[in-house]
């Protein structure tokens, strides 16, 4: 039963739904309630938002793409294989620079004073957008030059927690929903650099063809019980 | 030009990474896969199973064990670290370390086939002949395996050339130091600059394809020992 929207109907149907690795887990969650307050089914698969973009392209059966920057849905718009005007940002993320050592009590200071980081790992910046709002981060607080030598590059912001997590890196820019994560304690210190510093993760999700099922979807994804978890789960809404 | 500096630089890590991981597994791989064709002992097959384990494993799998190996809290990198050493993850060393593991059935299996294939006869031979074990090893084995060291060799060049998922997990994609092609290839689709993956993908492509021509060209011309 629709109850949360006046003019959907009920008919059961499938959304395949291309979603940015980042927000996996949180989409898990989305998922549950979507398919208990509607009748559809959600098909998730997640990956890298280049190569989605790629495949969708290519013609990959998705209904919709939650990509995990502003840039590749509005391409698709652009192309017309996505619809027009159906774009919406629907999670802003947050950097965080996080070490995976206990009560460390400033960690912005370890990045300031770098004498003994051996690696910083950050998602790489020519192809995530956490990558890119940290290299910003790091350029406002003047230690990007310095730092060079030192910085590792995670092809996603998944990899590059696992850089830090296991150890290898002693500190790196992650995603906020990476470190805290109603599903799972994670252990560490972080350090949440002030907005001002990197300009806005917004994460656009766009409707890639007219199915009412698929516009159920986006729909739910902007409804408030959509938006309280994912704000549980560690992003900021616009 | 149409690959960029950045690009020519993952080309020539590529080749240094599979043409020292060659090496290095040749040096560790023939003695062992001496004593595979040779051993009698009954749990010999579990070797050879640790052996064929990355043929099966995807390579994010060994990549993942392999970073958390070399971390500070890994076996690898505590015993490093007792030995002062620098950190292995995110360096080419790192990088070699990993490919051995991810080649080494390429390079193994041949081998052992091949010296299988020589026989005890000759060896037999040489012994009544006086030759010292070391000698009959030298001078009759290895040259009777030459077809198996061939193969070994480039089917260990090729598929370090291939490379993807361990780097992906424990090199850091530093350039000119752990970012490989097929990296930078990776990099380029996930950019969109498919134009410049496409010049990349292709002279990979088509390097592996004349290494492999050349293999099988040459390899026809021996009778003995196919593995």
């Amino acid at each position: 039963m629709a109850l949360w929207s006046g003019g959907t109907d009920a008919i059961s149907d499938e959304v395949r739904a291309a979603v940015a690795s980042n927000f996996s887990v949180a989409m898990k969650a989305l998922a549950v309630e979507f398919e208990k307050t509607t009748a559809h089914h959600v098909v998730l698969s997640f990956g890298s938002t280049g190569k989605h973009y790629a495949q969708i392209k290519n013609g990959a059966p998705f209904d919709v793409f939650l990509a995990a920057d502003a840039a590749r849905p509005a391409l698709l718009e652009n192309q017309g294989i996505a619809n027009a005007g159906s774009r919406t940002t629907y999670a802003r993320g947050k950097l965080v620079l996080w070490t995976s050592k206990p009560d460390v009590n400033d960690v912005q200071d370890i990045l300031l004073n770098s004498q003994d980081v051996r690696h910083l790992a950050l998602a790489n910046p020519k192809l995530s957008p956490y990558g890119m709002a940290a290299q910003q981060a790091m350029v406002e607080l003047n230690v990007w030059p310095k730092l060079q030598a030192k910085i590792v590059r995670g092809e996603n912001i998944a990899q590059t927690f696992q850089f830090v997590h296991s150890g290898n890196a002693e500190l790196g820019f992650v995603a906020y929903s990476q470190v805290v994560n109603p599903k799972r304690s994670v252990q560490g210190s972080f350090w949440m650099p002030p907005q001002s510093l990197y300009s806005p993760i917004d994460q656009q999700a766009v409707l890639l063809n007219d199915k009412q099922a698929s516009k159920d979807f986006l729909k739910f994804l902007d409804g408030s019980l959509a938006r309280q978890i994912i704000q549980n789960y560690g992003y900021d809404l616009p | 030009m149409i690959l960029s500096q950045q690009d020519l630089t993952a080309l020539f890590v590529t080749l240094k990474l599979a043409s020292v991981s060659t090496l290095v597994l040749l040096i560790i791989g023939t003695p062992l896969a001496w004593w595979l064709s040779r051993s009698q002992w009954r749990f010999k097959y579990i070797i050879e199973a640790i052996i064929a384990l990355p043929l099966i494993l995807p390579p994010t799998v060994l990549g993942f064990y392999l970073l958390i190996s070399l971390g500070p809290n890994g076996p690898i990198g505590g015993l490093v670290a007792m030995l002062d050493g620098a950190p292995l993850a995110f360096t080419f060393t790192g990088l070699v370390i990993g490919s051995v593991f991810y080649s080494m059935p390429f390079v193994v299996q041949p081998l052992q086939n091949a010296f299988t294939a020589v026989g005890q006869r000759p060896l037999e031979v040489a012994a009544t002949l006086r030759a010292s074990p070391l000698d009959r090893f030298f001078t009759i084995a290895v040259p009777m395996a030459k077809p198996g060291f061939m193969t070994a060799s480039v089917l260990g060049f090729a598929h370090t050339l291939g490379e993807f998922g361990v780097v992906l997990m424990i090199g850091g994609n530093i350039p000119g130091s752990t970012q490989v092609a097929s990296i930078a290839i990776y990099d380029h689709v996930e950019a969109l600059e498919y134009g410049q993956a496409h010049w990349l993908a292709g002279s990979l492509l088509l390097f592996s394809f004349l290494l492999l021509i050349v293999v099988y060209g040459a390899n026809r011309r021996y009778t003995v020992a196919q593995p």
